[in-house]
């Protein structure tokens, strides 16, 4: 069975590592300032123990107050998974480092969530729109959008 | 004298015989060469994502089988496994079995089709296509024995399934799975040690391990590149613990091994269904899930392994009747994150011939 | 009816000194024949081809208007001449307009030298293998100008891959043909049918199996059918016609397995000869028959060769073969002919031996050059290390 690491563990390694990087941990994640999210996912993904070679899903979410950036990373040499979250607040003029540069496999994902949810990714290579043409108003999942 | 040369930007779709329903690809060319590919996505984006977020949980089995709608049945079991996931729910065994041979069978079938239009691109003139569908359609008529539908099959609800299956429905599916080996040997013959196949599609449109782990593809193409994961073995869900079959893998990632990948599952599909049929249990299919799931607050994400690669839900739940989020992790989708770096480099025919390779529905990209 | 008794009639009517219009009109009277008759084979074709392939593929067919559906081509004639007739702003109107009747003229023409009788006359003209190469090689022009004059960039796709492609199948079957000529002595293709008194495709596998290969990449079928590549092309040159126009290039290219059926069965299957009280046009239809449905078969079952492979399978693979065989036959004919340069039926016999051992070795000897070999993988894949499904299945 694939294990799942337990939000709170994960969160004292980070924490050891990178420390003040974690606003708060739960079982299910461990959620990072967004400005270390780069740098906290890049120490994931090349320590050795924990291995996670695949961004396995990203997406995004809106709780009105703030909007929560997921990461599902997979390590497939361990067989774990974990949650990697940010909290985004505010509403206007969203941004959050891009991980491109360690996973091609967020590329379209996070194309996709600046569409649907309107968060903008620094340093992506081709930050466009992807299932709406240019020029569409709004960003649709977002919970205030109105047809 | 030398001549002077440009190359030509080409719109390959959203009309296109190859693009697998309304895709674009902007293919720059020089002469026959592709040097760049851009895709379009987006003319079959319906929002599912958000239409979710204001049905019930039940209501959303059937956005689901609009998703991959070669694969309906899949789309049904990541979802309704998301759900019992988030809400707790138990489901019985017979139930589960019912669950896997019905995603076995959707296997085979959405491969079929994978395999079929994928020598249509090869330009064999249907006859491989029509061999393929001949047997899809038998598949077919057993889900229309489960529940009524052909494609948009709805079968499956949080808790088990909507009905047992027919009486008449075991030994049909007797039948057919003891012809389907015959079947595909039929297949393999006209195609598997075919001269042109040979030529058209070995070393072409390779993608290595390393970069197919990293742009997060999963499923036939991650493993025909030779990486052995699989979510039936690596996280087993359902009752793929007590069955016994293989993860088949490829040489080196190219077109072929897609196909031969392909083939290889579907005989271990095959294999699967055959041990359900010998153990699968009376009883309930269906537990007490209420009609309007309230689960809990919070979220989860689960995936499974669909004929396309790994499907997952990731669902979020504010203690009401419909998901405050619905994620799809939608495999064909994030596999053409590897399309340019397959496409660059080869050939006009090749292009339509990769492309087909990586099997995407567009109902699943463009959600 | 044959050229002189027509001929016979008209003079009756016409004084001496016109003779020469008397010639004209029965010459176009039977060709008007010639050309109405392969029209309506067309048509009997394309409901046969479907037929078959809905057989090979499974499925029943067009079976819906006439009995066994024979009507269907009709119908989609009248559906084709009613459709708009749309000329693309861009396209060049007066090219645009002439291809089509480039690309069917030509595949008209052949079929007036083919000596469907032993009296036919147009058959005897002396330069028939010739004239055969040089009105089909106007194709290529066809397909460039409709290519070029749509301004479609699939269509010029097609066009240019049909410019490469079939000037360069040209010459491997124009080579094969060489063998079939030393052989028989003459370019007549009357003469052609009387020289065999072994049917040459015994005489010359070789030179079938080229000229077979080179024409089924002549009028583009598969798995040589990359000017139209459906699957990636759309239609490839002929991607902007509709109407009239695209009926008439449908026509031309249903009428070339019928144009390929009738020189391979006048070439290699000595045309009408056959066991006597059968009629020899019977045979002829019955060997022309048997040489579509093969192409048929082709067309079902194999899928197309890339660009480059095309072109390389003309050059490294049906070149040098076609030249072995007109080398092999040349010098048979050298040591073997009779004194006066005619060849009895022993000595062909012994060139027949001669010439499949030839045909066997020299195809082996390019198959292994060339072909994809046999999967050479004996072991099974080695799973990357990059995965480890059974990890942490301990904890």
């Amino acid at each position: 069975m694939t294990k799942l690491f337990v939000g709170t563990e994960l969160a004292k390694v980070i924490e050891l590592n990178h420390p003040d990087s974690i606003a708060d941990h739960s079982d299910a994640a461990a959620i990072i300032h967004p400005g270390q999210i780069h740098e906290v996912l890049a120490f994931l993904k090349q320590a050795e123990d924990l291995d996670f070679q695949v961004l396995s899903a990203l997406t995004a979410v809106d709780y009105i107050e703030y909007f929560e950036v997921i990461y599902h990373l997979l390590s497939m040499r361990r067989n774990t998974r974990c949650v990697i979250k940010a909290r985004l607040p505010g509403r206007e003029e969203l941004t959050i480092p891009s991980v491109t540069d360690l996973w091609r496999g967020a590329e379209l994902q996070e194309r996709e969530i600046w569409d649907l949810m309107g968060i903008k990714f620094e340093d992506h290579p081709n930050m466009k729109r992807i299932l709406l043409w240019e020029g569409f108003p709004g960003h649709p999942l977002r919970k205030d959008f109105i047809r | 004298m030398a001549i002077k040369t440009e190359p030509i930007t080409i719109n390959m779709g959203p009309q296109h015989p190859s693009t697998h329903g309304v895709f674009r690809l902007r293919v720059t060319f020089d002469g026959e060469v592709v040097v760049d590919v851009e895709p379009v996505f987006g003319y079959l984006h319906r929002g599912t994502e958000k239409l979710a977020e204001e049905r019930t949980y039940v209501q959303i089995v059937t956005l689901t089988d609009r998703l991959d709608y070669t694969a309906s049945m899949s789309n049904n079991l990541a979802y309704v496994r998301s759900v019992e996931k988030l809400g707790g729910i138990e489901v019985p065994e017979r139930a589960q079995y019912l669950r896997v041979i019905c995603a076995e069978l959707q296997r085979i079938a959405s491969h079929f089709v994978s395999i079929g239009f994928m020598l249509q691109e090869l330009g064999a003139f249907g006859t491989p296509l029509m061999y393929c569908f001949r047997e899809r359609e038998r598949i077919l008529d057993l889900f229309e024995m489960l529940c009524g539908a052909r494609i948009t099959l709805s079968y499956m609800r949080p808790g088990g399934l909507i009905q047992d299956a027919p009486e008449d429905f075991w030994p049909a599916l007797g039948i057919l799975m003891e012809s389907m080996p015959e079947y595909i040997d039929d297949l393999e013959g006209l195609v598997t040690s075919n001269e042109i196949v040979l030529a058209r599609t070995r070393d072409v449109g390779i993608i290595s391990p390393e970069l197919a782990v990293n742009g997060s593809v999963t499923g036939p193409m991650l493993r025909a590149s030779g990486v052995q994961w699989d979510l039936r073995k690596a996280n087993p869900y359902e009752v793929y613990d007590r069955l016994e079959f293989d993860v088949p893998i490829g040489y080196q990632g190219d077109t072929y091994d897609r196909y031969l990948v392909r083939v290889q599952e579907m005989r271990e599909s095959v294999r699967i269904i055959e041990q359900c049929i010998k153990q699968i249990p009376g009883g309930a299919i269906q537990s007490e899930a209420p009609f309007f799931v309230r689960p809990p607050v919070g979220d989860v994400y689960d995936a499974i392994e669909a004929p396309k690669g790994e499907l997952g839900f990731y669902l979020v739940s504010d203690g009401g009747i419909s998901p405050y989020r619905c994620k799809i992790r939608a495999p064909s989708f994030i596999n053409l994150t590897v399309l340019r770096d397959m496409l660059v480099g080869w050939k006009l025919a090749d292009l339509v011939v990769i492309f087909g390779s990586t099997d995407v529905v567009l109902g699943e990209v463009d959600r | 009816m044959s050229f002189d008794q027509l001929y016979d009639l008209l003079d009756r009517f016409v004084p001496e000194s016109i003779d020469w219009m008397v010639f004209t009109v029965t010459a176009l009277i039977l060709s008007l024949a010639v050309i109405n008759a392969m029209v309506l084979c067309t048509a009997l074709y394309t409901w046969f081809e479907r037929r078959m392939l809905g057989r090979f593929q499974s499925r029943i067919g067009p079976n819906r208007w006439g009995p066994f559906g024979l009507l269907q081509p009709i119908a989609d004639v009248i559906k084709l001449l009613v459709k708009e007739d749309v000329i693309p702003v861009v396209a060049d109107r007066a090219v645009f307009t002439l291809a089509p009747v480039v690309l069917l003229v030509p595949a008209l023409m052949v079929f007036i030298v083919i000596p469907f009788g032993e009296q036919s006359f147009l058959g005897k003209l002396n330069v028939g293998v010739l004239f055969i190469l040089g009105v089909t090689g106007v194709n290529t022009l066809a397909i460039i100008m409709g290519g070029w004059a749509s301004r479609n960039k699939y269509a010029l796709f097609g066009a240019m891959r049909g410019a490469a492609m079939l000037i360069s199948y040209e010459v491997p079957m124009a080579l094969s043909l060489i063998g079939v000529i030393i052989l028989a002595g003459s370019i007549s293709l009357v003469d052609i049918v009387s020289s065999q008194g072994i049917f040459y495709i015994l005489v010359q596998p070789l030179a079938f199996l080229v000229f077979m290969a080179a024409a089924s990449a002549e009028m583009s079928r598969a798995p040589f059918d990359m000017i139209e590549s459906e699957s990636e092309l759309g239609a490839g040159y002929h991607t902007e016609y509709s109407g009239i126009k695209y009926a008439i290039f449908q026509l031309a290219e249903f009428m070339a397995p019928l144009v390929t059926a009738a020189v391979a069965t006048v070439v290699f299957l000595g045309g009408t000869k056959g066991i006597d009280p059968i009629p020899g046009q019977v045979w002829f239809l019955l060997k022309a028959f048997s040489v579509v449905f093969v192409l048929l078969w082709v067309r079902a079952t194999w899928p197309r060769l890339r660009v480059d492979q095309i072109m390389g399978f003309a050059w490294k693979g049906l070149f040098p073969l076609s030249v072995i065989n007109f080398f092999v036959v040349a010098v048979e004919l050298f040591v073997l002919q009779e004194p006066d340069g005619t060849i009895t039926n022993q000595s062909m016999m012994i060139m027949t031996g001669i010439n499949w051992v030839v045909m066997v070795v020299s195809i082996v000897l390019i198959a292994t050059v060339l072909g994809q070999g046999k999967l050479q993988h004996k072991l099974p894949p080695q799973p990357s290390s990059l995965a480890n499904m059974a990890a942490s299945e301990g904890d």
